[in-house]
């Protein structure tokens, strides 16, 4: 008997039972397809993420009083608009500053009305930032020393508060006090988690003295939220924010042993939190992938098991007839690889499917990899495999006489 | 031939011990027609089994044509089984959603038989129980008696010299019964095949030469039946109460 003799054998016993082979496959197809579409959007959405980080610009430094990640027992200083003029004197020649203060107001045009981020910012802001101006123009310095009452506003922004009208000229009331639109900026796209398109920016000054209030001032000083720099070269980034930690800890008179109570951070160690938790993201998929194939497989498990009283039988009569016990092994064999094989294909062709509508959904760019698709693959074959030879293993060993009568 | 010494078969269950067979000793000349008769117990299967080489006795001797059976390996005996052997049970035992030449075909493909021939062999094999006619069906579109015909047919399609068959009318009507025992005498005169079957129906076993008792393990007759019944022949309590006649029980596929 040659292998195309019991590949011959192995078919006719897989068509002879359509809905064995097939709830068999379905257990293998399902779980293959899980693990390749779960993996998929895993990494899709950990790449979607970076790489909207990275689109930041890595050479930007943010100073701020909030910190990503507050550890317990730091203190939190107060940064003045002083801090930020020491700081452009020190590192003026090597990266763009710029500061702004932030509050949330309710912004009302006419009948429609919000809740925004409001920024007060200077002249420089949207270079730091990248944003650039779609219609209009950004706030100048002339806006700043006049504290004239102007306001740029995001792409979303304008779309929210005049639905495709054009703002320019148009007035918006800020916390009940009037500004004119002046520029809208060009979308930007979501960063990570928020919106970088909602925004509403006006003139520093302008904020100081009409709209922040109490909350901008420390002790008669001026306060600030944060400060952005824009390293000229990226290779600089590191030494700008020692010497920006070096500045903020005379400024406010900190030896090194106290805590700095500012964070200064870099596009590119957010980037490495941020994909540290990605990689968790992914590894929780992976943990879930992994269950849908132990689910996958012991579905293979159960109807082969189930089966095994019938084939018991089956193999009592093959060997009845003459069958050796290696013939029948391999029949088993090439059934089941048969089955885990097709099964592979299938589930794949389903989890790439799956992966290519969430694509086209828009909302995360999966991506299938070949390792994915082999551990897929494989894991599904080796449970197909052992889970189909090893019950044909034991009903081959018996003498025909005892698999014949097996219940 | 085949010579058998001292048989015993022994299953324990637990702490008692069945003594299924308890030394048995016959010998069956090649060409003769025997059957094997006893109460239900008495250990006719297990016999059958164990000349059928599906199963081995727990002590004494079995040779098969001067060979001895109990010193072959797993794979020797499956040699045996597929040249020399066709056995035929009482449950049919066809494989099911599979058609009757493929259910006969079965035996063929482990003993090397190819392509064309294969399916020749098989045709003719059908061709000799009547049953050419339906080599597409299924056992589930066969009856029990057409089932058990097929099973002869897979049992004779590698033309052993030794056909076994347990209770092979025990499903069956005792009229498509006389059918299958016409179908043993036919192959036993013609041909000469060698056939040993067991019945409990003495009726039955007296379309044989020769019928071999057995109660309790043991051998207790051994005698030759001078004229043989023909298979088709009715019985004194058919004549008596036609009526009765039972339709057949239903046959089972593994
Ligand atoms: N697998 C087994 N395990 C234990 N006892 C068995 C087994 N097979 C048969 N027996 C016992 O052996 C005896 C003979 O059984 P068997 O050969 O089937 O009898 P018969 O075919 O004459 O009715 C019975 O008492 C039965 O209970
Ligand atoms: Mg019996």
């Amino acid at each position: 008997m040659n292998f195309f003799e019991n590949f011959r054998i192995a078919l006719r016993a897989l068509t002879a039972n359509k809905l064995r082979s097939g709830l068999t496959m379905l257990g293998i197809i399902i779980g293959v397809a899980a693990v390749v579409a779960l993996m998929a959007v895993g990494k899709g959405a950990t790449s979607g993420i970076t790489s909207q980080v990275e689109g930041l610009g890595t050479n930007v430094i943010t100073v701020s009083t909030a910190r990503f990640f507050r550890e317990a027992g730091s203190t939190t200083q107060t940064l003045f608009y002083a801090d930020y003029e020491t700081i452009e004197e020190e590192v003026g020649s090597l990266a763009k500053t710029t500061p702004y203060f932030q509050i949330q107001a309710s912004v009302v045009n006419g009948d429609r009305q919000a809740d925004y981020s409001v920024t007060g910012v200077t002249s420089n802001f949207a270079s730091v930032n990248a944003y650039t101006v779609s219609r209009g123009r950004f706030i100048t310095q002339q806006d700043n020393l006049g504290e004239a009452r102007v306001a740029v506003i995001g792409s979303q922004t304008s779309q929210d508060l005049f639905a495709g009208l054009n703002p320019l000229g148009r007035d918006i009331q800020i916390n009940g006090i009037s500004f004119s639109v002046v520029g809208v900026l060009a979308s930007k796209g979501t960063s990570g988690f928020s919106s970088q398109d909602d925004v509403v920016l006006i003139p520093l000054e302008t904020g100081y003295s009409r709209l922040f209030g109490g909350r901008a001032f420390s002790g008669g000083r001026r306060t600030l939220s944060g400060i952005t720099l824009s390293a000229l070269d990226a290779e600089q980034v590191d030494s700008i924010i020692a010497k920006v930690e070096y500045t903020l800890r005379r400024e406010h008179s900190l030896t090194l042993r106290d805590d700095l109570g500012f964070s200064v951070t870099s596009q590119s160690q957010m980037l490495s939190t941020l994909s540290s938790i990605t990689g968790t993201l992914t590894a929780l998929l992976g943990a879930i992938a992994a269950i849908s194939l132990l689910v996958g497989g012991i579905g293979i498990m159960n109807i082969t098991l189930v089966s095994v009283r019938e084939r018991t039988r089956e193999i009592g009569l093959r060997k009845a007839v003459g069958a050796r016990r290696n013939i029948i092994l391999a029949q088993f064999l090439v059934e089941t690889l048969t089955l885990s094989i097709l099964g592979g294909l299938l589930g794949t062709l389903l989890g790439v499917t799956i992966a290519w509508v969430v694509s086209l959904s828009g909302l995360i760019a999966a991506t299938v990899t070949v390792d994915t698709v082999l551990l897929a693959f494989s894991s599904a074959a080796l449970v197909g495999l052992f889970f189909g030879i090893y019950p044909a293993y034991q009903a081959a060993g018996l003498r025909p006489i005892e698999a014949l009568r097996y219940e | 031939m085949i010579e058998v010494e001292n048989l015993k078969k022994i299953y324990r269950l637990g702490d008692s011990k069945v003594r299924a067979l308890d030394g048995v000793s016959l010998q069956i000349q090649d060409g003769e027609m025997v059957a094997i008769v006893g109460p239900s117990g008495s250990g006719k299967s297990t016999l059958m089994a164990i000349l059928g080489c599906l199963d081995t006795p727990t002590k004494g001797t079995y040779r098969m044509d001067g060979q001895a059976m109990e010193k072959l390996s797993d794979n020797q005996l499956a040699m045996i089984r597929s040249r020399k052997i066709g056995f035929v049970f009482q449950q049919f035992n066809l494989l099911p959603r599979t058609s009757a030449l493929e259910n006969v075909m079965l035996p063929l493909s482990y003993n090397g038989v190819k392509g064309k021939t294969r399916q020749e062999k098989a045709q003719s094999a059908l061709e000799i129980v009547g049953l050419s006619d339906r080599s597409r069906h299924h056992p589930n579109q066969l009856s029990g008696g057409e089932q058990q015909r097929v099973a002869i047919a897979r049992a004779l399609v590698n033309e052993p010299s030794l056909l076994l068959a347990d209770e092979p009318t025990g499903n069956l009507d005792t009229h498509t019964g006389a059918d299958i025992i016409r179908i043993f005498q036919n192959l036993n005169r013609e041909r000469g095949q060698t056939v040993v079957y067991v019945t409990h129906d003495s009726f039955i076993a007296r379309h044989t030469n020769r019928i071999i008792k057995i109660e309790d393990g043991k051998i207790v007759g051994d005698e030759k039946v001078e004229n043989p019944i023909e298979a088709g022949m009715p019985r004194l309590d058919d004549v008596l109460a036609p009526a009765h006649r039972d339709e057949g029980k239903a046959g089972q596929v593994l």
